[in-house]
């Protein structure tokens, strides 16, 4: 196929259209991202970035040995942590089937303070990694979890 | 053979009958194996147990929804720049194919995720920007019908992809850029699979699957799309005669 002046002037229009319209959607991403956010980590509520009192999403990893059950009821009270900070989770509800300590969640709900969050919905949130069973059982043993990515 | 010649209409509509047939065929038989293979020999998963097989549907179907895009986008900017007829034909045709892969991708999605996460649908970063390609393509193909003249209306559409593929990296990286409930990349990026081999392998197959399915059905439809476009022309008619 030859490039013609025609061709190239037609090129040109379309690039400068797509550059347009790019840049234009990079600007209105980058302006909208604060509020884009789905969900907060247990850091931004300690560092006092969520709302409190309103309805939020917030995700993070169900600490280990943190999980407590009511005996006569569905109230559950569980601890999730990020990188660095942890926040107390209160729930009344069914939890989906991939919660487990250790795995992430994703949960609607309201903080009630600082560290304190009452949620509405609780969902499971699963990461990228997939193996059969032995392989996860090896891992297990060698790493003591399965944290080693 | 030079490219003027394939890009002929009448050497296209003439001279790939068979090869439509043979690779639509062919899809089958590979299609069978590909679920054989993904559905009963792949492990079970250490965590999801068997409810993770749905992938070796989903993922190629919404890889390939930002292949065909891109595709479409393409063969768009080439229409436009150079006027072949065919790609002309090959972009617009394109839409309907991504529009089903893209569903697919959606619905998959859907049903797997109810009993992982607990809900059908989130309006997270990656679910929305999926959905909206599904618009986009919906946009394409509403587009292109409500011209009488087709070779107007591709020019249109075409910048209509064009517009659209900014959608495509979005789609991409917004597992990375945003908080997502929906999982980053596994096999997609440049550090090792975080997937068990004897599952990747699979996938990778099915992948290969959905690709010749994709250009099996696409010169199918560029096919009609050039009897469409032809039909009252002197060899179209003088071959369909023969």
């Amino acid at each position: 196929m030859k490039i013609t002046e025609t061709n190239k002037k037609r090129m040109i229009k379309i690039f400068v259209f797509f550059f347009a319209i790019s840049s234009f959607s990079a600007l209105l991403i980058y302006a909208f991202s604060k509020n884009m956010v789905y969900f907060y980590t247990p850091s931004q509520i300690i560092k006092q970035e969520a709302p409190i009192n309103s309805f939020i999403r917030i995700g993070g990893m169900v600490k280990v040995n943190s999980f407590q059950k009511s005996k006569d009821s569905l109230k559950v009270t569980f601890k999730i942590y990020d990188l660095n900070e942890e926040i107390n989770v209160k729930y009344d509800g069914i939890l989906p089937d991939l919660f487990a300590e250790g795995q992430g969640v994703v949960m609607t709900g309201k903080l009630i303070n600082n560290n304190t969050f009452v949620a509405n919905e609780v969902l499971a949130k699963h990461d990228e990694n997939y193996m059969p069973p032995e392989v996860a059982d090896m891992m297990k043993e060698k790493n003591g979890d399965l944290s080693n990515k | 053979m030079n490219i003027s010649k394939i890009a002929n209409l009448k050497f296209f509509f003439t001279n790939t009958k068979n090869l439509s047939r043979f690779l639509g065929l062919f899809t089958f038989i590979l299609f069978f194996f590909g679920i054989y293979w993904g559905l009963y020999v792949a492990p079970s998963d250490y965590l999801q147990g068997e409810s993770y097989r749905i992938m070796y549907l989903h993922v190629p179907a919404a890889w390939l929804s930002l292949q065909v895009y891109m595709f479409m986008a393409i063969t768009g900017f080439v229409s436009l720049v150079w006027k072949v007829k065919i790609m002309e034909i090959i972009s617009i045709q394109c839409a309907p194919i991504g529009a089903y892969f893209t569903l697919i991708a959606l619905v998959t999605g859907m049903v797997w995720g109810k009993p992982t996460w607990g809900t059908y649908w989130v309006w997270d970063a990656r679910l929305t920007s999926e959905l909206i390609l599904l618009f986009l393509y919906i946009g394409v193909i509403a587009l292109y019908s409500a011209f009488s003249d087709k070779r107007q209306a591709v020019k249109i559409t075409s910048l209509l992809a064009i517009v659209g593929l900014v959608n495509i990296p979005i789609i991409h990286y917004s597992v990375e850029w945003w908080n997502t409930l929906h999982q980053g990349p596994s096999v997609t990026k440049f550090e090792q699979p975080s997937m068990h081999i004897s599952m990747l392998l699979p996938l990778l197959y099915m992948f290969l699957v959905f690709n010749v399915y994709f250009i099996a059905v696409l010169i199918k439809r560029v096919q009609l799309g050039i009897y469409n476009r032809e039909k009252r022309s002197k060899w179209m008619e003088d071959y369909l005669s023969d």
